[in-house]
């Protein structure tokens, strides 16, 4: 269906890498998610590889009735972003994804040096719900078809991290 | 397959919790009929659970989803019961795949609906209609598109 991301990415995202940047890769990811989990791992390959070439977003897309941890650790990670460490939380919780449980987070989040008072009460803002939301439906409108889905300069990749790093190792070559 | 305009063949099928569900049971609301190979597609890329997030955007255009494969109402009800699905599957199982074939969606090949979509009005008339590429889940965005122009349509009525 539609391959076009809707809306191109803003202020309202969290990117690594700048605009600047002739690769714009957005994943629609939940924290949940096995094959988020491998993508993770990808991507920083990815990263690694291509530098400042890369420019990453990530929006949140959790199927909570699969993944119960999956809203939770995306709000974990939306209000460590009040605090400037969003990047901070989404690794860790990537790289601990077993662990996933709502005391884990708040474990991650002290790890992290967060001030616990405004992470807990951030935790309970409706706003934050509000964001999460917005991404999901920015997903559906998409066309994401499960998680994770990218998108590569603003259209729909028809596949999994693996295979965008095939493809942008041969667009290289 | 069905297009944009046919009125939407009658059906009746049991669904995974043993209920008789028919066409008529939706008059008066939007219909979405998600045609699918097969339960138990892989968790994260399953059409079934990635719809099921979405059922409360669906009902702010007073739209209901019902998926139809070809497995039994008992094979439903597991993958239902293991996927948390809140809406209803039916079980184009007796005579094997009659509905898929009124839809014009059957695979005879495999013996298993295609994957496709329908968006059928109030009235029970389909108002779009899409066939989705062997083994590519589509994705909800056609439908919300679909169900926004039937509310703009009526607004304008």
């Amino acid at each position: 269906m539609s391959s076009q991301l809707k809306p191109p990415v803003s202020q309202a995202d969290h990117e690594q890498g700048t605009a600047a940047a002739s690769i714009e890769i957005v994943e629609y990811g939940d924290f949940q998610c096995s094959y988020c989990g491998a993508a993770y791992l990808v991507i920083k390959k990815i990263q690694q590889v291509f530098g400042n070439q890369i420019r990453f977003v990530f929006r949140n897309f959790p199927l909570t009735e699969v993944h119960p941890q999956a809203t939770i650790a995306a709000t974990a990670a939306e209000a460590a972003a009040q605090q400037h460490k969003y990047w901070e939380m989404h690794d860790l919780i990537y790289e601990n994804q077993a662990e996933l449980n709502e005391g884990f987070l708040y474990q991650l989040a002290e790890q992290l040096g967060l001030e616990t008072t405004k992470f807990e009460k951030d935790m309970q803002d409706q706003s934050i719900q509000a964001k999460i939301e917005s991404d999901f439906e920015s997903g559906m409108r998409s066309g994401v078809s499960g998680t994770p889905t990218f998108f590569v300069n603003g259209e729909k990749f028809d596949g999994g991290a693996e295979d965008l790093f095939d493809m942008l190792k041969e667009n290289a070559a | 397959m069905l297009q944009k305009g046919t009125k939407a063949p009658e059906f009746e099928l049991s669904s995974g919790d043993g209920e008789n569900i028919s066409l008529q049971d939706f008059k008066g609301k939007n219909l979405i009929m998600a045609f699918y190979p097969a339960d138990w597609s892989p968790v994260c890329s399953d059409e079934m659970a990635l719809f099921n997030e979405m059922l409360k955007y669906f009902s702010k255009y007073e739209a209901v989803l019902v998926g139809v494969s070809v497995d039994s109402k008992w094979c439903h009800q597991a993958f239902s019961k293991s996927r948390n699905l809140h809406f209803p599957l039916l079980a184009d199982f007796e005579p094997k795949g009659e509905i898929s074939k009124k839809y014009g969606v059957y695979d005879e090949k495999e013996g298993t609906s295609d994957r496709a979509l329908f968006v059928i009005d109030k009235e029970g008339v389909i108002a779009w209609s899409y066939l989705s590429p062997v083994g590519t889940n589509p994705g909800a965005d056609g439908i919300l598109e679909a169900l926004e122009n039937l509310t703009s349509k009526n607004n304008y009525v």
